[in-house]
């Protein structure tokens, strides 16, 4: 609670106490009202000071000046009726207070709840000095290639590289993961993770504000810059709101008397000045300006403790809407390493033939010498590998313990004069011949193998309704159809330039029916950018370490599991469910309170006590989308 | 040129309106308060002074809602 907090509390408890000791002490009179007006001051008086400066200031009607009008006329009227019933009044201004309240209270608590969720960046480093002691130093003035050290329990300030000790890291804070990641000298860490167990030395890579952690930070401090098309609803829906109260206020005080008295009935001037008054006490829209955006906040902040960063609002409300799923193919929906997939050895065992390809390949950085040399791990035997020709666009040449190898595709076996067959992979991936002066040994089949989550995040997709699900990719059409058939994705466009993609996207927005469903562009965030970019939803995966993908995406996921995208739509659907039930719950008691209101079944004390009673409501159901409930 | 600055301010509806007088300040060309996380980001014109130019959006602010802070 802060200072201000505190001391109105305090007015709010001094002025119950004053009200209970006025209804046991019965008074008269002018006694009375002198009594009365105590605890309406010590309650209100900030109220009316507003009111005094908004009106000399010339500033339009506010609620601070509605309230006042509503409780000064009230006390005047039951001064006029003489039956000294002040009550009402001093209790509406005091349920008034309890409201403000309140409502600072807990949108103080929620708002340091979701930064202390979000709050991944420490705020020193520490580096060793020559004398070996541990020194505490502001992170931004750590210069890059500096030597920091980790201790066990602490937070990586810096991202940088191992450079000593092995231990394990939690990332949670930045993933959603909870699974640790094993680290050792070499390894690149990143800022925001928590070293579990052992001592690291780090040499940075970056400075302080590039690192990731305070990338992120920064990106969630500019989250409630962008405003949500329900936001932008309630500040209009607020700012004629009051205007509008105001004038029915005016039109309930003076036309039915006028209608009563050309009937030939009392006018009731008191009646209805006081079902005026009650309209006005329900003029602040505070329930609906407070609770909407605080429902898309815990949303964003729901979302962030997964691993999903949501960079505003608008794309809370966006990912709700998605529709269509277009998806990267390699890295998004692959891992975009090729691994070997099957080994189909002629003669000797699949061994022997790994064996050879790899030592083949012993010199080669292609993505599928890589691979191959990844399947066979004691490469490194000491096997002699001399006279290595690479054959371009068709593979490898090389004397691997004086026997000549020739590794590649079929082409290449065509040439030397092999015979070859691989009728039963031609579907399933890149195959790799070998053969050996003209006596074919086998072959290796290698690929790009899908994610373990892939399926699961179409199949999941599918189920929330997203209609079509495509694939975008740079590679040829057999592997694409591939992948589009085993994960079931319904429409596959292979084989475009970075340039094709911008256009086949454009075709794919104008199918869409605009505001009512939306696209999303999953990408991997390294060369997307364009497309993530004219997506409604971009989405970056995987852009830890990659400050470009997190500055181009509207929702970036901080690891490279597919099946976030599914929690996202989920978490953002059940916030805008909130912040539906909160715009219409809190409108419509509102205008049942104005309807109660004008037919004099509702008095002014019942009205300040459904729309205080309406915020309370509003306000506890946002805190509601901080939590997802079951995700899955 | 986009700066953030903390904000202290009271009720939502006082940062709504805040942000309106922040907006109508000479030299801004954009503002946006954010209530929830307590920011106040401001777009300023080409080659304005920031200092003086928040020096005239807290006094136009303090206008509208006298109990209200910008940090700066």
């Amino acid at each position: 609670m802060s200072a201000k907090q505190k001391r109105n509390l305090l007015r709010i408890i001094i002025a119950v106490a004053l009200i209970v000791a006025l209804h046991l002490i019965p008074t008269e009179g002018a006694t009375r009202f002198l009594c009365y007006m105590l605890p309406y001051f010590v309650v209100g008086y900030d109220v009316l000071f507003k009111a005094a400066r908004g009106l000399w200031k010339r500033q339009p009607l506010d609620e601070n000046l509605l309230m006042t009008i509503a409780t000064l006329g009230a006390i005047a009227l039951a001064f006029t009726a003489g039956d000294g019933d002040y009550d009402e009044a001093v209790e509406v201004m005091l349920l008034y207070q309890i409201g403000e309240w309140f409502q600072s209270y807990a949108v103080g608590r929620s708002r340091r709840n979701i930064s202390e969720l979000m709050d991944v960046c420490p705020d020193y480093a520490e580096i060793e000095s020559p004398s070996g002691e541990l020194e505490k130093v502001d992170p931004d003035d750590v210069a890059i290639g500096t030597t920091i050290v980790v201790r066990p329990g602490e937070r990586v300030p810096i991202d940088g590289v191992v450079t000593d000790g092995v231990s394990t890291l939690n990332l949670a804070a930045l993933t959603g993961e909870s699974r640790p990641k094993q680290v050792e000298p070499g390894d690149e860490i990143v800022s925001g993770s928590i070293n579990l167990v052992g001592l690291l030395r780090v040499r940075t890579t970056k400075e302080f504000g590039e690192s990731t952690a305070t990338k992120i930070l920064e990106l969630i401090e500019d989250v409630g810059a962008k405003k949500s098309r329900s936001e932008d609803f309630i500040t209009k829906f607020a700012r004629v709101y009051t205007p509008i109260v105001v004038c029915a206020a005016l039109a309930v005080a003076i036309l039915p008397p006028i209608a009563l008295s050309i009937f030939g009935n009392a006018p009731a001037w008191n009646v209805w000045t006081y079902r005026a008054l009650t309209f006005l006490v329900i003029s602040c829209p505070c329930a609906l300006v407070i609770s909407i955006p605080l429902s898309f906040f815990a949303g964003i902040g729901c979302a962030s403790r997964r691993g999903i960063l949501v960079k505003g609002s608008p794309y809370i409300e966006s990912l709700a809407k998605i529709r269509t799923a277009v998806f990267d193919k390699t890295g998004t929906l692959t891992k975009g390493v090729f691994e070997v997939v099957a080994v189909h050895p002629e003669e000797f065992d699949e061994t022997e033939l790994l064996h050879l390809t790899a030592h083949v390949e012993r010199y080669s950085t292609h993505p599928i010498a890589v691979a191959l040399r990844a399947a066979y791990l004691k490469e490194k035997d000491g096997c002699s590998v001399e006279k290595v020709e690479e054959l371009p666009g068709r593979g490898v040449k090389a004397c691997v313990n004086g026997r000549t190898i020739y590794v590649g595709n079929g082409k290449l076996m065509d040439e030397i004069g092999v015979e070859w067959r691989d009728e039963c992979h031609r579907k399933s991936g890149v195959v790799v011949h070998v053969a050996e002066q003209g006596r074919y040994l086998g072959h290796v089949v290698v690929s790009d193998v899908v994610k373990p989550n892939a399926e699961e995040t179409i199949a999941a997709l599918r189920r929330l309704g997203v209609k079509k699900t495509v694939i975008f990719t740079g590679d040829g059409r057999d592997a694409a159809d591939r992948v589009a058939q085993e994960l079931k994705i319904d429409a596959v466009y292979s084989e475009l330039l970075p340039g094709d993609k911008v256009a086949k996207l454009e075709e794919l927005l104008a199918q869409e029916r605009p505001g009512k469903e939306t696209l999303a562009f999953v990408g991997d965030g390294m060369n997307d950018a364009p497309v993530i970019t004219r997506a409604d939803v971009g989405v970056a995966m995987g852009a830890i370490g990659s400050a470009a993908a997190i500055e181009a995406a509207d929702v970036v996921l901080m690891d490279d599991d597919p099946l976030k995208i599914a929690t996202a739509i989920r978490i953002a659907r059940r916030c805008i469910r909130i912040v539906k039930e909160n715009i219409w719950f809190t409108i419509g008691v509102k205008v049942a309170c104005l309807a109660l209101g004008a037919a004099g079944i509702a008095g002014m004390g019942a009205a300040i006590f459904a729309d205080v009673g309406v915020m309370i409501l509003a306000v506890l159901n946002s805190i509601r989308a901080l939590y997802p409930g079951r995700l899955n | 040129m986009k700066k953030s600055y903390k904000i202290e301010v009271d009720c939502p509806n006082c940062a709504a309106k805040m942000e309106v007088a922040a907006k109508k300040t000479e030299g801004v060309v954009d503002a946006v308060v954010s209530f929830i996380t307590l920011k106040m980001k401001v777009e300023f014109a080409e080659g304005v002074d920031e200092r003086a130019t928040m020096e005239l959006v807290r006094t136009n602010c303090k206008k509208v809602e006298s109990d209200c802070e910008i940090i700066f």
